[in-house]
C-alpha cells in the first residue's frame, strides 16, 4: 500500500491526526448539542423559505401575471435563478467527480458538503422552471407520456426537453452518488451511538454495511465508474441548459461558445458558493484542521482559473458583438450599448464582480485569508447571478422593434420566491450538517498516512507524545 | 460447529502484512472488516475482481436502446409532428437533436442499474442487520477473520497474528 506523497507538497491534515480522532472529530457534530449560531441561521432560513411558499402559493393562486414579466422579457428573475443555482450545483459534482478521477487529495475533506450543495442547489433550481410553466399541477406534461388529448408526444427536438432528461438524471445520479459515499460513514456512527433512537436511525441510513472487503472492492470501483460517468454528465448538463438559449434565435444567446462558458462559469459560481460554505462550516463545526488554509487556496486556484475562463468568453461575445457590425449585436448583454443603457448598472455589476474584483486571488496572501476569500465568494455569486440577469434581460429588452422597448423590474413575488430557495438551501444545508458526517471520513482516512500531519514525509522529529501515537511498523 | 480466529488490527499495513503471512502458510482468510477500503488486500485474499463495471456497460447499452426505441416511436413512427416546417419522417435526420436525450439516458441507467447491483450483491438496504463482529472496525480496527480446522491450524494463526502486530486475538465458535 502506497503511502507516497512529493515532500515540498503541505500536509492536509493538520493536528496530528490518527484513524480514531478522525472518527471522533468527525461524529462530534452529529453526537453533540447544536450551538445557538446554527439555531439562529436555522430559524432565520425557515422564516425565508416560508415567506418563499407564501410567494410561490401566491403565483400558483394567481398566476404568472404577479410577476414582473412583460411583452419581449419574457424571461427574468426565474430564469436567471434557475441558471444560478443549476450552475452552483455543478461545483459539487466537479470536486467529487472530476477531482476524483484526477486523483486529487484535497477534494476529501470538503466533497461531502459540495455534494450535499450541489443536491440542494439542484432541488431550488427545478422549482423555476416549473412555476414558470404556469400550471405547475400539469409539469408531468414534460414526461414522454401518452395523454388523453391525441398521441400527443414531448418533442425531443426542443432543448427544453433535453433540460428535463439533463437535469432528472444530474439530481438522481448526484443523489446516488453522495448517498453511496454517505453509507460507510453512517455505518460509523451507528457503531458509536449510544442511545437507542440514534442507533436505530443510523442502522436504517447505513444500510447494514458492514464493512466487508468485498463489499469495499465493489465500492470502490462503483464509485470510480460514478466518477468517470457524472464527469460528461456535468458538462452535458450546462452546454444543455445553455442550449436554452443558444438555439434559440435571439440575439445575443445565438451563441456557439454558451456551452463551454457556461460550464466554467457554473464551476466559477459553484466553487464560490463552496467556499461560503465551508468557512463558516471549518468554522462552526470545528474541522479548521481538515478544511485547512491550504484547502482554501487550492479552491481559489480554481476560482481564479475559471474566473479567466469567464473572462475570456465575455471578452470574445464583447468582440464578437463589434466584429460582426450587426447594428442588431451591438445591443447584447456584453456592449457598449447595454453598458450605456438603462440597464448599466447589471453591466457594470457583472464586470466588476466577476473580472476586477477576482484579480485580488493572483496574490498568495489574499488567496490564504480567510476574510478576503469569504467576501470575495459571496460576491462572486452575485456576480455571476447578474451574468445571468444580463444574458437573460439585457438581451430581451431592445427588441427589434423600437416601439416594443422595454424595461423591467421584478416584483416582490419574484423576489420573495428567490429569497425562498435560498432560505429552502441553507435549511437543508443545516441539518445536513448536524445529522450527516460533514467529511467523508471512510475515504478520508485511506489518504491519511500520505497527507496527515502525523505521518508527513519527511518526517518531522516528532515530540515524545507524538511517537506514542504512530504504530510502530508503519 | 466451526471455529474461527478473529484477529484485530489497529494499523491497515499491519493487517496486509498478517494477511500475507496468513497467506503463505497455506492459510485461507474467510473475511476482512475494515473501516475504509485497504488497498491490496482483496488480492491477498484471493478475491477475483469485481465486474461491477462490466454491468454498468451493458446498463448503459440498454439505456441508449431503449431510449433510442422511445424517440423513434414517439417521434417518428406515432405522431410525427411539424415543427416550423420540418416535420419528423426520418429518424436520420432527426438523430443531431436526439443525442443530448440518448446520453442522459445512458448515464441515468448505467449509474442507476450499477448503484442498485452494488446494493443487491452486497445486501445493503434499510433495515439489514451490519454483519461486523467488532464495532470498532467501522472505526480505526481492522479485523481478520481466519477458519480454523483443528487446534493445530488454531495455534498456528494464533502466533502469526501476535506475531504481526494484531492488537487483540480471540477464537471464535460459531
Amino acid at each position: 500500500m502506497s503511502h507516497h506523497e512529493s515532500n515540498i507538497r503541505e500536509p492536509l491534515l493538520l493536528g496530528k491526526k490518527t484513524y480514531h480522532q478522525i472518527t471522533e472529530d468527525v461524529a462530534r457534530p452529529v453526537e453533540g448539542k447544536a450551538n445557538n449560531y446554527w439555531w439562529l441561521m436555522l430559524t432565520f432560513a425557515i422564516i425565508a423559505w416560508i415567506w418563499g411558499i407564501w410567494c410561490m402559493a401566491y403565483c400558483v393562486g394567481r398566476g404568472i401575471g404577479t410577476w414582473g414579466l412583460n411583452r419581449t422579457i419574457f424571461w427574468g428573475w426565474d430564469i436567471t435563478n434557475f441558471v444560478w443555482w443549476i450552475g452552483i450545483g455543478h461545483a459539487g459534482t466537479l470536486i467529487s467527480a472530476v477531482l476524483c478521477l484526477f486523483r486529487q487529495r484535497w477534494r476529501l475533506t470538503i466533497n461531502r458538503s459540495a455534494e450535499a450543495m450541489t443536491i440542494f442547489a439542484v432541488m431550488c433550481a427545478a422549482i423555476f422552471p416549473v412555476l414558470h410553466m404556469g400550471r405547475p399541477w400539469l409539469a408531468y406534461f414534460v414526461f414522454p407520456l401518452p395523454n388523453q388529448f391525441g398521441s400527443l408526444w414531448v418533442n425531443f427536438n426542443s432543448p427544453l426537453l433535453w433540460d428535463v432528461f439533463a437535469i432528472s438524471t444530474y439530481f438522481t445520479v448526484s443523489l446516488v452518488f453522495w448517498y453511496l459515499g454517505l453509507i460507510p460513514d453512517f455505518a460509523m456512527i451507528r457503531d458509536r451511538a449510544i442511545d437507542k433512537g440514534r442507533k436505530l436511525f443510523y442502522t436504517l441510513l447505513s444500510f447494514g454495511w458492514s464493512g466487508r472487503a468485498k463489499d469495499w472492492q465493489r465500492y470502490e470501483e462503483v464509485s470510480l465508474v460514478l466518477a468517470g460517468i457524472a464527469t460528461p454528465l456535468v458538462f452535458s448538463v450546462h452546454s444543455i441548459v445553455s442550449s436554452d438559449f443558444a438555439t434559440g434565435v435571439v440575439r445575443g444567446w445565438h451563441s456557439t461558445i454558451y456551452p463551454p462558458y457556461f460550464v466554467a462559469g457554473a464551476i466559477f459560481s459553484g466553487m464560490a458558493m463552496v467556499l461560503t460554505l465551508v468557512i463558516i462550516g471549518r468554522k462552526v463545526l470545528n474541522l479548521e484542521e481538515y478544511i485547512t488554509i491550504q484547502h482554501v487556496d487550492t479552491m481559489n486556484r480554481v476560482m481564479l482559473t475559471m474566473g479567466a475562463v469567464v473572462g475570456i468568453a465575455y471578452f470574445v461575445e464583447f468582440f464578437m458583438a463589434w466584429y460582426s457590425g450587426d447594428p442588431n449585436e451591438s445591443f447584447i448583454y456584453l456592449s457598449w450599448n447595454n453598458a450605456k443603457g438603462v440597464y448599466g448598472w447589471a453591466f457594470w455589476s457583472l464586470i466588476i464582480c466577476n473580472i476586477l474584483l477576482p484579480q485580488i486571488l493572483w496574490v498568495k496572501k489574499y488567496r490564504r485569508n480567510l476574510y478576503i476569500t469569504f467576501i470575495l465568494s459571496i460576491v462572486i455569486n452575485i456576480g455571476m447571478w447578474f451574468e445571468r440577469f444580463c444574458i437573460i434581460v439585457t438581451d430581451l429588452y431592445r427588441d427589434y422593434i423600437p416601439s416594443d422597448w422595454t424595461y423591467y423590474r421584478p416584483t416582490f413575488v419574484e423576489v420573495g420566491t428567490y429569497v425562498g430557495t435560498l432560505g429552502m438551501f441553507f435549511t437543508f444545508f443545516l441539518i445536513f450538517a448536524r445529522w450527516f458526517p460533514f467529511i467523508a471520513q471512510a475515504e478520508l482516512k485511506t489518504t491519511l498516512k500520505a497527507t496527515g500531519d502525523l505521518y508527513h514525509n519527511p518526517p518531522r522529529r516528532l515530540t515524545h507524545n507524538e511517537e506514542a501515537l504512530v504504530p510502530q511498523n508503519s | 460447529m466451526a471455529t474461527y480466529i478473529h484477529a484485530l488490527y489497529n494499523d491497515d499495513d499491519r493487517l496486509i502484512d498478517g494477511a500475507k503471512k496468513v497467506r503463505e502458510q497455506g492459510f485461507s482468510i474467510k473475511e476482512v472488516f475494515s473501516p475504509f477500503p485497504v488497498h491490496g488486500i482483496d488480492k491477498v485474499m484471493g478475491l477475483k475482481r469485481t465486474r461491477i463495471s462490466i454491468c454498468c456497460f451493458i446498463y448503459g447499452c440498454t439505456g441508449f436502446s431503449l431510449a433510442f426505441w422511445m424517440i423513434w416511436y414517439m417521434l417518428i413512427k406515432d405522431w410525427p409532428i411539424d415543427i416550423g416546417g420540418k416535420p419528423n419522417f426520418t429518424w436520420y435526420h432527426n438523430i443531431p437533436s436526439w443525442i443530448p436525450v440518448l446520453f442522459e439516458a445512458t448515464i441515468f441507467c448505467s449509474a442507476h442499474g450499477m448503484a442498485l447491483t452494488l446494493l443487491f450483491r452486497s445486501w445493503l438496504f434499510p433495515g439489514v442487520t451490519p454483519k461486523n463482529p467488532d464495532p470498532r472496525t467501522t472505526d480505526d480496527h481492522f479485523l481478520m477473520v481466519l477458519p480454523a480446522h483443528s487446534e493445530e491450524d488454531e495455534l498456528k494463526l494464533i502466533a502469526t497474528a501476535n506475531a504481526t502486530g494484531a492488537v487483540e486475538v480471540k477464537k471464535v465458535h460459531l
